[in-house]
């Protein structure tokens, strides 16, 4: 705060001739709006250079906004009984006050939509503008997971489509009968990413490359192999599986990590409107897994950019020393990180981890110290810090981007240690904490905390044997000896069981093969 | 970029949402809506209702990794005393502990709270209760005429003359047929005299004057200021009206046998049979009658807290009722409702007189007589009361009259259900 206030009054003094302010007082008006946000658009695209989709700005009243947060954040979603379970929530601890809502809510479409709510002052609605018109808009546009995984022009329409859907399907089935379907859907939401996008190859292509396997294998046959024990072979008996268990194993594409497309694409007893509706969840699960990878990054972009641009603005005397108090206020009880013991301590502030390091980056660009020098050659005092940061911005996602930048002056500011907890021993240990000998572990553990591949379990489909009892199998790949929750996971299960309509068995299997615990489901007739 | 103003864009998108979210939750919200009466004073139906629920139907599962076994490491912030190779012994009370992460889910499974809207929390109350068939019956038939403004008519009593309509008449045929006004009558006589005092007088115009005045004057009483043909009325018109107001009479045996736990219990059920009635009629007013061998009306505290001695003389509050009702509630413009509590005592001699009060003066006014016995668990007598074995015979030839024995909170409701079952039948199968 200290290097904040100094440049506040620095600002200050070289404002005092000031060419007038782009509005005063709180009350916001649609032509004071389009003022202030031509302004932000000439600091953010022109003087900062920020490449962002054309902005589509919509004042909404505080229960629209509720509404929006319900149903995760996205206009015309279908409907369904869990957002209004979490308005019912959300409402609740708003009357109570014991939470304020978010100032804005910005979707990744192309235009990029930007909720602001009226109660907004004028500060705020220019704050809301700089961190989401320009900031969550630049990274939208150019962090290459979004660009992989999402496409921001198609997915209002999608959702539209989406939502007549369900109507339709609501209709002509029942909304019991969609309802269950639907549950089952979300309960698998969180394993229905392709995390590795397969190769897309034609039909013929696949064909001509399953001929010209069959014609190798003949011309090669050779009765003598058959007398040799496969296992000698050298050839993955796919834990002695049958032959049959093996075509299908290739047939299905088998093990698959992607559950609800499996049981979408290969489910048995499915109506075709099932499968539909199982398809609209697992696409918006893929919309939104780049967003559940970039928390830190992409509102620390977002911060970022909101800090810069006002204060450019007051530097330019476009907003008055009360609005740049206001703005300091908010700003500051955003990026606020509390300590873990405190009260309202829930984990690491994603905007304060994410700010703190984009600011540091452009100390270490600007000022850097030995220290920096020596973590960060490649651009330590290279002057040039928003080309820096838009190259992080572009090509990082939460986990590489704290293994890459998190300083070690960032570690001791933040005082981070580690801790390592061992179920089978009533002590938990400090592994490392903020010191040259920490730094590295610190960071790497920390990074391991955003790496989404490490937060979900790794569970895949193995086998479905569906020329025998129809059995579905899935792997749960344990790792550190972290088994699934029971209970979640027996409901689960049934969710998955309700699908496929047979029974269903998970497996969770340790680093060294063994089986260390089975879960069953039979669907519920 | 342009701004988009939605904030007139319909309001509770979310009702659909909602609605579904109800719907799932209704067994709990059933049971936390009617825990939640025992809290309320009788006539405290406004607002909604805060309903805290179990959300075992609510629960949204998903694969998580457990908190209670494994390896794994954290990182936290805001060290202050830790050095590397410190240990740390866990808070008691599973392995959670540090790293306080919350549910994997980000929703506790806790329990779940949330506002029901008043409609909402009555919807639910009263989900399959209606007024009985006999009841809804007799409501059909007794409607007190209303009158209704129905138009105008050009005759009708002198009172209901439209005084308003038959002026503006009036002026447009005042208007249309010229008739001439006081100024334009003055001022031709005083064109007249003018012509007459000219000296040399110009005797055309004299007579032209005296012909016009003269037609003015003719004009003027040819032409009435008001004729019949003005006169308009109001109409009114007889137009049946149902009864949206009613009361609710509760009789209460107050001597020193009926307990505070026989009196909460009796609140219970006179609570349920205001908020029932509430639902069905626009106003809905309380009367309170305690008795012991006499009877009088009392406020909500003073029925339920008060404790007087003596013996119990029914008859007395149904005198008092009846006094009540002849007063204040005239039985073409009350639904009248009844509900009487009592441990089942009464003098012997008095079952007499209340059977034929009942019979004769009471029960042909009421839309309906419940009659709820309460006793106390631990002193089931193996006989009926006086007036349980009195009451069964009314029961069973009046249609409109119910009753029915409680011995703790939880049967209250089902009571009450029974008594009031959209379902009839069964109601008049038992007491048939």
């Amino acid at each position: 705060m200290s290097e904040t206030n100094q440049r506040l009054t620095r600002a200050a003094a070289a404002s005092t001739t000031q060419p007038g302010l782009l509005y005063e007082g709180s009350e916001w008006s649609f032509d004071q709006l389009k003022r202030v946000y031509d302004e932000i658009e000439k600091i953010g695209v022109g003087e900062m250079g920020l490449d962002i989709y054309p902005n589509q700005i919509e004042v909404i009243t505080s229960e629209q906004m509720l509404d929006a947060y319900a149903s995760i954040g996205m206009p015309n979603m279908y409907r369904h009984w869990s957002f209004g379970k979490h308005f019912a929530r959300e409402e609740g601890l708003y009357r109570k006050g014991a939470r304020a809502l978010a100032y804005e809510l910005v979707i990744n479409s192309n235009p990029c939509i930007n909720y602001i709510m009226e109660e907004n002052s004028t500060t705020m609605q220019a704050l809301v503008l700089a961190h989401a018109a320009m900031g969550h808009n630049h990274f939208f546009k150019n962090n290459y997971l979004f660009k992989q995984w999402t496409d921001a022009t198609s997915i209002l329409d999608y959702l539209t489509f989406a939502k007549e859907y369900v109507t339709e399907c609501e209709d002509a089935y029942g909304v019991d009968t969609v309802e269950a379907v639907l549950d089952s859907a979300h309960a698998l939401m969180s394993h229905g990413i392709s995390r590795h996008p397969v190769k897309r190859q034609s039909r013929v292509a696949l064909r001509e490359k399953e001929q010209r396997r069959r014609e190798y294998e003949e011309q090669t046959y050779n009765e003598i192999w058959r007398t040799v024990p496969r296992s000698q072979l050298g050839i993955d008996t796919g834990d002695n599986l049958t032959p049959d268990l093996k075509r299908e194993r290739l047939q299905l594409g088998l093990p698959q990590e992607n559950i609800l497309y499996f049981l979408e694409k290969h489910a048995p007893k499915l109506e075709p409107w099932k499968r539909e509706l199982i398809r609209i969840v697992r696409m918006l699960a893929q919309y939104f897994y780049p967003q559940r990878q970039t928390k830190v990054m992409n509102e620390g972009c977002a911060t970022f950019v909101h800090y810069e641009i006002m204060n450019r603005l007051y530097e330019k005397g476009l907003i008055s020393e009360g609005a740049m108090l206001e703005f300091m206020h908010s700003h500051s009880s955003v990026v606020f990180q509390p300590r873990f013991e405190d009260k309202f301590y829930s984990g690491m502030n994603p905007y304060a981890l994410g700010y703190a390091m984009m600011r540091d980056i452009k100390r270490i660009c600007e000022e850097p110290t030995e220290e920096d020098r020596r973590w960060f050659p490649e651009f330590a005092g290279n002057n040039d810090p928003l080309a820096t940061l838009k190259d992080a911005w572009a090509n990082y996602r939460d986990d590489s981007f704290i293994l890459q930048y998190l300083s070690p002056k960032l570690i001791r500011d933040f005082r981070l240690f580690e801790l390592n907890d061992r179920s089978d021993s009533p002590f938990v240990q400090v592994a490392a904490i903020h010191d040259e000998s920490g730094y590295k572990r610190v960071r790497r553990t920390l990074a391991a905390q955003y790496d989404t591949s490490l937060r979900d379990a790794d569970i895949q489909v193995i086998t479905a044997d569906l020329s025998g009892g129809r059995r579905l199998t899935l792997a749960h790949k344990v790792r550190n000896d972290v088994l699934l929750d029971k209970d979640t996971c027996d409901r689960t299960l049934l969710h998955v069981a309700h699908l496929w309509g047979y029974r269903v068995k998970l497996v969770e299997i340790a680093e060294n093969g063994d089986t260390l615990k089975e879960h069953e489901a039979l669907p519920i007739p | 970029m342009h701004i988009v103003d939605r904030r007139r864009n319909p309001k509770s998108k979310s009702l659909g949402n909602r609605q579904r979210f109800l719907r799932r939750a209704k067994n709990e919200i059933r049971e936390a809506v009617r825990d939640s009466l025992k809290k309320r004073r009788i006539s405290e139906i406004d607002g909604g209702e805060n309903v805290k629920i179990r959300s075992k139907s609510l629960r949204e599962p998903s694969f998580s990794l457990g908190q209670g076994s494994g390896k794994r490491d954290f990182v936290l912030p805001g060290n202050r005393e830790f050095k590397q190779g410190d240990v740390i012994r866990k808070p008691e009370q599973g392995g959670g502990g540090k790293g306080s992460k919350g549910s994997a889910d980000g929703t506790g499974e806790d329990d779940f709270v949330f506002s029901l809207s008043r409609d909402e929390f009555l919807d639910i109350f009263f989900e399959d209760l209606a007024l009985p068939n006999l009841v809804k019956a007799r409501l059909k038939d007794l409607k007190t005429p209303e009158y209704v403004r129905a138009g105008l008519t050009t005759d009708g009593p002198p009172a209901k003359l439209n005084r308003l309509r038959t002026m503006r008449n009036s002026l447009a045929r005042r208007i249309a047929l010229r008739r001439p006004s006081m100024r334009e009558i003055d001022e031709a006589a005083a064109a007249l005299a003018a012509a007459e005092a000219a000296t040399p007088r110009n005797e055309a115009l004299v007579t032209e004057l005296k012909a016009r005045h003269a037609r003015l004057l003719y004009q003027r009483k040819v032409v009435a200021y008001i004729d019949p043909l003005d006169l308009q009325y109001n109409r009114t018109e007889k137009r049946p009206k149902p009864r949206t107001q009613a009361v609710m009479f509760c009789l209460m045996d107050v001597s020193a046998s009926m307990t505070q736990d026989l009196k909460d219990l009796a609140k219970r059920f006179f609570m349920l049979l205001h908020l029932f009635l509430t639902r069905h009629y626009k106003e809905v007013q309380v009367v309170f009658i305690r008795h012991t061998t006499e009877a009088q009306e009392v406020d909500e505290d003073t029925f339920f807290k008060a404790t007087e001695t003596g013996g119990t003389v029914i008859s007395s509050a149904l005198v008092e009722m009846q006094r009540i009702v002849a007063e204040r509630f005239a039985p073409e413009d009350w639904n009248i409702y009844a509900a009487q509590a009592s441990d089942g005592h009464n003098f012997d001699d008095d079952m007499d007189t209340c059977m034929t009060m009942l019979k004769d003066d009471i029960l042909p006014v009421c839309q309906y007589y419940a009659y709820i016995e309460t006793y106390s668990d631990n002193a089931i007598s193996p006989f009926l009361s006086v007036v349980w074995s009195g009451y069964e015979d009314l029961a069973g030839s009046q249609n409109h009259f119910a009753m029915a024995r409680v011995a703790n909170p939880a049967d209250i409701y089902p009571v009450f259900r029974e008594l009031f079952s959209a379902d009839a039948s069964s109601r008049d199968g038992r007491s048939a």
